[in-house]
């Protein structure tokens, strides 16, 4: 088990943009003359559902946010989805997608997880236990290990695949897993290397200034050969050219009539405790990223767009309310976002809770209104025919009061 | 030591060994100092065990009949019309990686792979022996000295000949020696062939020798000045121009049988008489009469005995473990141990172990990036099946292994790594995401960082978005980074 390869300077910056896929072709799914893909994308850090989906109905939404609150008429008016709910300016190709009927919000969804906690809330998302602290396997690998083979996945030319290393927690467990990583230069932990600047200023100054000094000369060389850009935008450039070829790269493979059909990625950087900037900041960068991974992916797709389903999935969402330094701490429940040919789309699903102080879970969050793992039953079933027993036990154990649910495709 | 058990344990394993796994530090934090001195006096401390790898003429040989085969080949090549290459059934646009085992049989026409040449297998394997030596370890200060030591008379695999002995050098001239007499060490190194080819002494020739007269060719200073300025004594201090020629005029004739003249000698050292510069020498106030091979011998001996010599050594070693600037009272303390044993290089361990200074200097020290690299490996448990990411991590941060840029060998102050911390944090993102992403970063943490670790550090570990991200911070925060 390993693709370890002396790998380039490039390779070596990478963040997550790795696909990881199935070797097979799901066998029950072809016989009935289709053919579709699943491509789960994990966002980890925890997504504010309500900067990237915005209740811009609920009266109490604008008394929450005050002026980090997406409305219709703002500077940057947020995209109306329903006469409720309207979509981050950032994300026009998913609004697009949308209207078409190929895409869908579920709102004030949540996994049974209930702490705060990035890892252990990762684990659920992952793992699909309805409990932290099993790291074995995810609920992918074991929805493929319960499908029947219909033969191995070819790729192409010769060792387009490694096979898997380490794959994150979904794909993990019995199934056989086959990873593809781009070559491309990511942003890679801005993030990770504002913290750590954080921690040397605190404990460390010499270190500190030894970063310092070297991260204004990579700026430098960042923004060379982009006039008037500043170093930081240059980054959320990069941002988005790396999820979009990350993304659209993991969909070249996935169209291909001999490739992998279910497979994910995960991208990182949701957590956005201090300056979200949901508007024309941080946040609107990662989703305008996003945006573009999921036109790269309809992009790529071709023709195998009206059979795929690409579904974004977060840990947790994040607190109703702004803090103190302009972002937003952990919370609970969020959004999914489905997009793909093969949805019955152009709805939001949500059962909405409510933004009042004593709808709020605990005061604080979104209250959680539907389970993520209904919404993750129910495309199994019906895309790829995960049978119920599979999915109720083995595939997401413990969750018999959360039902597959019903309609999300447009043939069932 | 004011610290507590844990911490002096931490520190035991950071400062003096190869980094703590997974419960070293609870299994010496009742005598941190008492295992770093029980680990010296195992059997076999130091010693990289593996049959498979072969002694340095053997590795010579077997690199010389490897590069004949390789120049028939090419001579039969050229000889004959190039064939069509039917090379190239990778996608534009997209790089792909090579499965082990390939996911679909080569293509017919696809020539197979051949791997790399053989000197650079062999430098692969011998470098994979020492990365599971380290990996291995249940402290690794035994591991450290012989990576100082390896530092100190450092050869460069990039020198023409160098690249399949280098690793066979560091086990039969240094670790061979790790726990021994300086004096053995320093006539080991003086007359391995990997030192003699990298320091141009296979070459030197004494200008009245035999050979000398015949080809009109001559000395080679090289060795006798480094010997003196970077081996023993140190620079600018007791030695002149003067002792450098005749110390070279010494050595003339040290060197190594040509694989090509000998298949079952090839490639080892021999003392030729015939390029060995006759008469006696002076160096450094003391005549040598000519007695061949033995006449470098006692120089040398005079050498490793020299104050200047244990002066330089105390100080290159407490610099190392200790401090840029070490404790004054530490390096004497150090080169007193070494006088007053005949160079017992494991007394003068312990003597840095058992040294109160040691200890109470603040962690200041940058990780070497080997150091941090193995450190990476021993804290979270993984060993890599493949040494090639490992040897392109020593690369990329300036470390590349056995391939120091100049015989003074990599520098061991921490400015000089500071450089490197940006691409420390992009080798860790990759490790993290790879290789290390079984690791749960808090019970690694735990593990190898706790006693040590500041609460900014604790929370911001604890407060990382991932699990990757808090592995990245925990192996670049300061008391990984520093010790």
């Amino acid at each position: 088990m390993t693709n370890l390869h002396a790998p380039t300077r490039r390779e070596l910056l990478l963040a997550s943009g790795t696909l990881f896929a199935w070797a097979y072709l799901p066998k029950v799914a072809r016989a009935e003359g289709r053919d579709p893909r699943l491509l789960v994308i994990v966002l980890r850090g925890a997504l504010d559902g309500l900067a990237a989906v915005a209740p811009v109905g609920d009266p109490e939404w604008a008394r929450l946010r005050g002026d980090k609150a997406l409305t219709l008429d703002g500077k940057t008016p947020a995209l109306p989805l329903d006469s409720f709910f309207a979509l981050n300016p950032a994300m026009p190709n998913l609004h697009r997608l949308y209207k078409s009927g190929a895409a869908t919000i579920v709102h004030a969804a949540a996994t049974p997880y209930r702490e705060r906690s990035h890892f252990d809330g990762q684990d659920v998302l992952e793992s699909g236990l309805a409990k932290p602290g099993a790291t074995d396997t995810g609920w992918l690998n074991r929805a493929l290990a319960s499908l029947q083979s219909g033969g191995r996945a070819g790729v192409g030319g010769r060792g387009a695949f490694g096979i898997g290393p380490i794959a994150p927690l979904v794909v993990r467990g019995p199934a056989p897993v086959l990873s593809w990583t781009p070559r491309r230069l990511p942003p890679a932990g801005e993030d990770t290397t504002m913290r750590l600047l954080d921690l040397y200023r605190h404990a460390d100054p010499a270190l500190a200034r030894g970063l310092e000094e070297r991260l204004g000369l990579a700026a430098i060389a960042r923004a060379g050969g982009m006039d008037g850009e500043t170093p930081r935008a240059a980054g959320a450039l990069q941002v988005r050219a790396y999820f979009a070829e990350s993304a659209g790269s993991a969909a070249k493979f996935l169209a291909r009539p001999d490739g992998p059909r279910i497979g994910a990625l995960a991208f990182d950087g949701w957590d956005t405790h201090a300056d979200e900037g949901a508007m024309n900041g941080r946040l609107a960068n990662l989703l305008g990223a996003l945006d573009g991974a999921v036109a790269a992916i309809e992009t790529e797709m071709k023709e195998a767009w009206r059979e795929t389903v690409v579904a974004v999935i977060t840990e947790f969402g994040r607190t109703a309310r702004i803090n103190g330094t302009d972002g937003t701490d952990h919370g609970t429940a969020t959004v999914a976002l489905l997009a793909g040919g093969a949805l019955k789309g152009g709805r939001v699903v949500a059962d909405w809770p409510g933004l009042k102080p004593n709808a709020l879970h605990e005061g604080r969050d979104l209250k959680p209104t539907t389970d993520l793992r209904a919404v993750l039953k129910g495309l199994l079933k019906d895309h790829l025919r995960v049978d119920d027993a599979a999915l109720a036990g083995k595939v997401f154990p413990d969750s018999g009061a959360a039902k597959p649910m019903a309609g999300l495709l447009a043939q069932a | 030591m004011a610290l507590d058990p844990k911490a002096a344990a931490a520190l035991a394993l950071h400062r003096f060994g190869c980094g703590p796994r997974p419960g070293s530090v609870a299994a010496i934090a009742a005598d941190p100092r008492g295992a770093l001195l029980a680990e010296l006096d195992r059997p076999g401390a130091g010693r990289v065990a593996d049959p498979g790898l072969l002694a340095s003429g053997a590795a010579t040989r077997a690199a010389f009949k490897f590069q004949q085969a390789q120049n028939a080949a090419r001579r039969a090549e050229r000889a004959a019309q190039k064939a069509p290459n039917a090379d190239g059934n990778m996608t534009a646009g997209t790089e792909m990686k090579p499965a082990e085992p390939p996911a679909t049989p080569p293509q017919p026409g696809a020539r197979p792979d051949p791997g790399p040449p053989l000197p650079q297998q062999i430098y692969l394997d011998e470098a994979k022996a020492r990365l599971h030596a380290a990996l291995g370890a249940d402290i690794g200060f035994a591991e450290r000295l012989a990576w100082f030591w390896s530092n100190h008379f450092c050869v460069s695999a990039d020198k023409f000949g160098v690249r399949s002995i280098a690793g066979a050098y560091e086990r039969e001239a240094i670790r061979a020696h790790l726990l021994g007499r300086f004096g053995d060490m320093l006539l080991a190194v003086e007359t391995h062939p990997a030192m003699l080819i990298y320091l141009d002494n296979a070459r030197s020739i004494g200008p009245d020798s035999v050979a000398g007269v015949r080809q009109k060719r001559g000395l080679n200073e090289n060795l006798a000045r480094e010997i003196l300025e970077l081996h023993t004594l140190g620079v600018r201090t007791v030695y002149t121009q003067d002792d450098v020629t005749r110390f070279a005029n010494v050595i003339t004739g040290w060197t190594i049988i040509p694989p090509r003249q000998d298949p079952e000698r090839g490639g080892e050292f021999i003392f030729n008489e015939r390029m060995h510069q006759p008469g006696a020498q002076t160096v450094i106030g003391r005549s040598y009469p000519d007695t061949g091979f033995e006449q470098g011998r006692a120089v040398l001996a005079t050498l490793a005995r020299h104050p200047a010599t244990a002066r330089h050594l105390a100080s290159k070693l407490a610099r190392h473990f200790v401090a840029d600037e070490p404790p004054p009272a530490l390096v004497e303390r150090l080169a007193k141990r070494f006088l007053d044993t005949q160079g017992d290089l494991k007394e003068m361990a312990k003597a840095l172990v058992t040294a109160p200074e040691a200890w109470d200097a603040p962690r200041s020290k940058l990780k070497r990036p080997g150091e941090w690299i193995v450190g990476a490996l021993r804290a979270t448990g993984v060993t890599p099946p493949d040494i090639g990411p490992v040897m392109q991590a020593h690369n990329l941060l300036g470390e590349p292994l056995w391939r120091p840029p100049a015989p003074k060998g990599f520098a061991d102050d921490s400015a000089a790594w500071l450089d490197g911390l940006a691409q420390r944090i992009d080798l860790a993102n990759q490790f993290a995401r790879r290789q290390g992403a079984e690791a749960d970063p808090r019970e690694v943490f735990e593990d190898v960082l706790a006693p040590l670790a500041s609460t900014e550090t604790r929370q911001t570990i604890a407060r990382a978005e991932s699990r990757p991200q808090a592995l990245v911070l925990l192996l670049m925060a300061p008391e990984f980074q520093r010790r």
